[in-house]
């Protein structure tokens, strides 16, 4: 089935159709994978990706279209027939058993190690194909004890181990620090030059252009590039095949005086879940029309200084006052009402309930005030003319407002979250990591979303662990390590990402 | 997102399950009315193996149950406990509280209501609206009791409400059977006296002499409070802000946590309503059906509610139905010998609903491995 002497390909997907009830997430898409490239797949939010690597993967049976894999046409009705084909696919939520050791967790689901088990044997594989491909692991290490960096690591040796040679990675690098994904890229890298093929989805440009080789770009469901070769391309270009239009990636903020202080903590401490000290006498002040952007290499103390603001996490000491309100160790709920919004973190586990509709998400917050309130009942007539509006003016992709928001890309259940906290006018804005997972168009609209806020004279707590975002928004940039600020700067520019860098990971502070 | 899973055997075609992404609105009912339906066609399998006419049988079951309107009436009686317990328990369900003493706490609702009667609070002289309203009052208050204990304890020391509840059960009874042997009993039975006539709740046929239609039937004012109660619980679940809480909670409480809502206070009023729902079936079946006080007074109707709100998918409207369903065939019990056949029926229906869940939850396809 070869073609004029070139070897076939690794993965040909062709006219690939996939069907959801009110969107088409394929259409007619081709694909191809070449033996031991990298190959980034780009697209919106809701553009198709995961969707379309679901459906090579075998999870998702395509309405219409063909795969061959080698040259061999193949249709795969599990992913267990995938797997047979050489196929895996990591998804961005991992599936290890945290109970388990990293060795069990690789040998789970498979016959090998048969009745009797000889873990130590198999430890010292897995320590051997770890290091083949430049992974460093403990293979009797319990998962729980794993940082997530870690255990991507596993899961893509539970791949490899399982003889993978076409690897799909969704969304890889979203929820790993700067120093992994060196990590990470360094990996795929020695994984392609021992001639495995790698599916690499990302909304981060720059990362693309550094490891990819060649690259397919979807919108709405259809290829607008298809395998074009990172040379002969550039960002502006691939941001603009991805979102129909150029992207100006220089932000645009005016000069703005802040105002009053809005928020202001005093030597505030909190331990984090496991009892131990998580903030150490944090001093900060917000004022109005100002952002102020938190650095820190995650796990630094960022989710905790953004809890025990919302009311979601009680202090130890030291107060929280806004306006004349104190919001240490006070409720969720005392937040809400003294006007500060909340983007949390962990968009699907802490900001939305998924089983309910998009309406039902919007009005988590308001739904105690009028007019949504009306003595003991609801106004759903009038949350769900609100909801059409936000879902227009946030341009949040679904079939209806009733659809679940389970089932809504990435992107578009961050759209809602910033609808509702937004809509709200809020006086504080909690924003952490609001960017992460978003492409490029939607990136450009949350930040005009934040400065909005700071021209509407919103006070802006703003976390992010992309030092340029942070940079190009910030009127003021706080630096976190192990729980206390180490440095500050005002009016942020490129050349001091050097300084921050040094603080973030503890270098000496003058 | 969850892997597919694929029995193999050596037959030339596989059983494949996968996760469903979505599930069309019309696919819950439908996969409930087939579930009763293939129970209904077990029954009529185990009924011809050991021997009996299945369609006889069952056309026996339908006529002792439908077949007029006096038996109807009599199916009521029966519905009118299950439709206040399938509700309580619904309403606990829906925030994913699983509250099992729906027994106890129809126990309590009646013991606490004939306490009214039976210490002379109530006399015979006492008008009868204001009998009956206390009577009621003190059946929730009883039940919500039942329900405020687990409640309290699930919410603020996190323990296990299945366990508590199930538990529970068993102190409701032995403590209904402590006072119809010990305080209450009647000439040495198991039973307290009779109430007088003003706490009474008032039968259908009472109203005969103004609309003939009504003489000689059953059916007493309970099963009018019960539907007034399904109103309320529709309003309270679609309509009200607290039953937006109690969704929200329920899918997903630490988003729930994040907006601010009273978990520990919703975790203790919903066990405390849903108890109190079970309470007034206690009540509304002393004082509607037998009149007194006895140490059985359910043939398991707080049982028979979690089946209920599981088949009707927590809708208060559908409660309805399957309460009559139900109602039906604990009637069609006492008709049938051997009398466990529509229990074997009821028991089947559970069976099949829950396992029809995965259908619901996931895609279950043949297909062929070449
Ligand atoms: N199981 C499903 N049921 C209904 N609609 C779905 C389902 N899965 C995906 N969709 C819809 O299909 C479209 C494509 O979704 P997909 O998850 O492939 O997007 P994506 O490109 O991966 O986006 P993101 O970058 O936000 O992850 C979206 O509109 C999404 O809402
Ligand atoms: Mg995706």
């Amino acid at each position: 089935m070869t073609d004029a002497g070139t070897p076939a390909a690794a993965v040909r997907m062709q006219g690939i159709v996939k069907e959801f009830p009110g969107v088409i997430a394929n259409d007619h898409v081709d694909f191809e994978l070449r033996a031991g490239e990298i190959h980034a797949l780009l697209g919106e939010n809701g553009a198709g990706k995961s969707t379309l690597m679901t459906v090579l993967a075998g999870l998702y049976k395509p309405e219409a279209g063909n795969i061959a894999i080698h040259g061999k046409p193949v249709q795969f009705g599990s992913p267990r027939d995938a797997m047979n084909s050489g196929i895996g696919m990591i998804h961005q939520h991992f599936t290890l058993i945290s109970t388990q050791t990293v060795t069990e967790n690789i040998l789970l689901g498979l016959d090998v190690p048969g009745f009797l088990i000889r873990l130590r044997e198999y430890d010292q594989t897995m320590l051997e194909l770890g290091r083949k491909f430049g992974m460093a692991i403990s293979p009797s290490a319990k998962i729980w004890q794993l940082s997530v960096g870690e255990q991507q690591r596993v899961e893509i040796l539970k791949m490899l181990y399982r003889g993978v040679d076409i690897l799909i990675m969704d969304e890889p690098t979203a929820v790993l620090a700067p120093q992994e994904i060196s990590g990470l890229i360094a990996t795929l890298r020695s994984m392609a030059a021992d001639g495995k093929s790698i599916v690499f989805i990302s909304h981060k440009l720059n990362e693309v252009m550094s490891v990819a080789d060649r690259v397919t770009v979807l919108r709405q469901g259809k290829v607008t590039a298809a395998g074009m070769p990172v040379k002969q391309t550039s960002i502006p270009e691939l941001a603009r095949l991805m979102v129909g239009r150029s992207v100006t990636f220089a932000v645009d903020k005016p000069v703005k005086t802040p105002g009053a202080v809005l928020l202001e903590l005093k030597d505030v401490c909190a331990n984090n879940d496991k009892g131990l000290p998580a903030l150490k006498d944090v001093t900060l002040q917000v004022r109005a029309g100002e952002i102020v952007g938190v650095a820190g290499v995650s796990g630094n103390g960022q989710s905790e200084l953004a809890e025990v603001i919302t009311g979601l996490r009680g202090t130890t000491g030291g107060t929280i006052t806004s306006g004349n309100h104190q919001l240490a160790n006070k409720s969720a709920r005392v937040a809400i009402e003294s006007g500060v919004a909340h983007v949390p973190e962990d968009r699907s586990r802490v900001g939305t309930a998924p089983n309910l509709s998009i309406t039902d998400n919007l009005i988590m917050k308001a739904y105690r005030q009028a007019p949504l309130a009306n003595g003991w009942s609801l106004n759903y007539g009038l949350a769900r003319k609100n909801a059409q509006e936000l879902k227009k003016n946030y341009a949040i992709l679904a079939p209806t407002i009733e659809t679940s928001v389970r089932l809504l890309s990435g992107g578009n259940i961050q759209r809602t979250i910033l609808a509702r906290e937004l809509s709200g006018k809020p006086a504080i804005l909690i924003a952490m990591q609001p960017t992460r997972g978003l492409d490029v168009g939607a990136i450009e609209g949350v930040q005009q979303l934040l400065l909005q806020q700071r021209s509407a004279d919103a006070a802006v707590l703003l976390s992010s662990e992309e030092l340029d975002e942070l940079i190009a928004l910030s009127d003021r940039i706080v630096v976190m390590y192990e729980g206390r600020i180490v440095g500050e700067v005002s009016q942020p520019s490129e050349k001091d990402i050097e300084q921050i860098g040094l603080w973030m990971t503890g270098g000496a502070h003058e | 997102m969850n892997d597919a899973i694929v029995y193999r055997s050596r037959m030339p075609f596989a059983i494949k399950i996968e996760p469903r992404m979505s599930v069309p609105r019309w696919l819950g009912p439908v996969v409930n009315i087939a579930a009763v339906v293939v129970a209904l066609l077990l029954g009529m399998v185990i009924l011809a193996v050991v021997g009996g006419d299945p369609f006889a049988t069952y056309a026996h079951i339908a006529q002792s149950a439908f077949g007029d309107r006096y038996v109807f009436s009599d199916t009521l009686v029966k519905a009118t406990p299950l439709i206040l317990v399938g509700l309580g328990c619904s309403l606990a369900f829906r925030m994913k509280l699983w509250n099992i003493g729906a027994e106890g706490q129809l126990y309590i609702g009646a013991l606490c209501a004939s306490a009214c009667v039976l210490t002379g609070f109530i006399t015979p002289a006492t008008p009868q609206v204001l009998a009956l309203a206390l009577m009621m009052a003190a059946g929730m208050l009883g039940g919500a009791l039942w329900g405020l204990v687990p409640g309290f304890l699930k919410a603020r020391l996190g323990l296990n409400e299945i366990i508590i509840t199930l538990m529970m059960n068993y102190i409701a009874l032995a403590l209904v059977n402590f006072f119809v042997f010990a305080v209450w009993s009647e000439g040495g039975f198991a039973q307290s006296k009779t109430f007088p006539r003003n706490a009474w709740l008032p039968r259908a046929s009472e109203y005969a002499a103004t609309f003939d239609f009504l003489s000689g039937l059953t059916t007493h004012w309970g099963i009018v409070i019960a539907l007034v109660a399904v109103v309320i619980m529709w309003y309270v679940i679609s309509r009200s802000r607290w039953g937006y809480e109690i969704r929200l909670t329920g899918d997903n409480p630490r988003a729930a946590n994040y907006a601010g809502m009273p978990i520990v206070r919703n975790t203790i009023l919903v066990m405390m309503v849903s108890g109190a729902l079970a309470g007034l079936a206690g009540m509304s079946e002393i004082s509607g059906v037998v009149h007194r006080l006895q140490g059985t007074i359910s043939p398991g109707y707080g049982f028979t509610g979690i089946i209920i709100a599981w088949l009707s998918k927590l809708n208060p409207f559908a409660v309805v139905l399957s309460s009559i369903l139900f109602g039906g065939l604990i009637l069609a019990g006492r008709e049938i010998q051997p009398s466990g056949i529509p229990r074997l029926i009821q028991g089947m229906i559970l069976f099949m609903l829950i396992a029809s869940d995965v259908l619901l939850r996931y895609r279950v396809r043949i297909v062929r491995t070449r």
